[in-house]
């Protein structure tokens, strides 16, 4: 079960998640992405940038 | 067809399209383009086609213009992307293919700003040159207000943050109109409803469908063609006289707020596989 980098809290995931997918920590609500799948590990999200969206 | 998705950040959106490119069983390399390189060999391109969903702007017109240089056909077009992404260049393409538009100004400086509003009048609105998600969009409604907000735009870091985009404030009821457009294509209209004056589904408005009448979807797709965009949303605004002004063509277009407005009416990842399909054919 990946943990999150900021709480610790062990994540759970209906659909087991893609690469690059942003996800929510249940727990401390932060920003996660899924950096690797085999095993999957997750890192808190980029930050906003200045020229991101549409 | 080897085809590539091109993407730093998978959102609902990016889902949505792999969900639809799995669904028809087609094949495809999701590229992270944060890892992304290109060297200029002259050798057989990648992928034939690759769909560019970058979020970051400077990354989604660079790997275009990297990719296209490769040989890959990349949707949308670097030069889309770049036109797009720039404010005043987008306003050329739409003035040139008589697009009607907010009286808009460029000044080189935050100096020259304040002469060009004295010409263009108050309320004003002064907005990045390259910018999303409405950061930074300013409503000027007097001189005084300017003054104060284009000093901190001097003070911004940067020469091209000085370069100023203005644009008459157009007045509306509490909403803007959404029309995405695929493949040459008005694939239906939302309306944005905002508790404040930018309506921007990222500053938390809400969309609802509204009728795409043929006078809305005519001026969409010339908008969308006009800086080339084969995936566009474009964003219009009504004036108090009932004319339709476009404000922006968007080339990465995120499309869930729309899809959940328009319901089974259609399928946005869908018709954007079915363009990036046929681009290739």
């Amino acid at each position: 079960m990946p943990k999150c980098p900021e709480c610790a809290y062990g994540l759970s995931f209906a659909e087991t998640p893609r690469l690059s997918e942003i996800v929510e920590c249940a727990d401390c609500h932060s920003e996660l992405e899924v950096i690797t799948l085999n095993p999957m590990v997750l890192a808190l999200a980029p930050e906003v940038e200045e020229d991101w969206g549409e | 067809m080897r085809l590539a998705v091109l993407a730093s950040r998978v959102r609902l959106d990016e889902k949505r399209v792999f969900a639809a490119l799995d669904r028809r069983a087609v094949g495809y390399e999701y590229v992270d383009t944060r890892v992304t390189w290109s060297v200029l060999s002259g050798g057989t391109p990648r992928w034939d086609v690759v769909l560019n969903r970058e979020i970051g702007y400077a990354r989604a017109v660079h790997a275009a213009w990297a990719l296209e240089a490769e040989g890959s056909r990349v949707v949308n077009s670097a030069i889309a992307t770049e036109v797009c992404g720039d404010k005043w260049r987008t306003s050329i393409a739409l003035r040139e293919a008589s697009v009607p538009v907010p009286r808009t100004a460029l000044a080189l400086t935050p100096q020259a700003a304040l002469d060009a509003l004295e010409v263009l009048g108050y309320p004003a609105v002064v907005k990045p040159l390259v910018g999303s998600w409405g950061r930074l969009v300013t409503l000027l409604p007097d001189r005084a207000t300017a003054e104060a907000v284009l000093e901190h735009v001097a003070a911004l870091p940067g020469p091209q943050s000085h370069v100023v985009y203005l644009q008459e404030f157009v007045p509306k009821a509490d909403r803007d109109i959404r029309v995405l457009v695929v493949g040459g294509e008005a694939l239906g209209a939302v309306s944005r409803y905002g508790d404040q004056w930018r309506t921007n589904v990222a500053r938390g408005a809400r969309a609802q469908r509204c009728e795409l009448g043929p006078a809305l979807a005519k001026l969409a797709l010339t908008a969308a063609g006009a800086v080339g965009a084969g995936i566009a949303g474009v964003d219009l605004v009504e004036a108090p006289d009932g004319r339709l002004l476009v404000l922006e063509v968007n080339h990465g277009v995120e499309f869930s707020g729309f899809q959940e407005a328009m319901g089974t009416r259609t399928d946005v990842a869908d018709r954007i596989v079915d363009y990036v399909l046929a681009v290739e054919s």
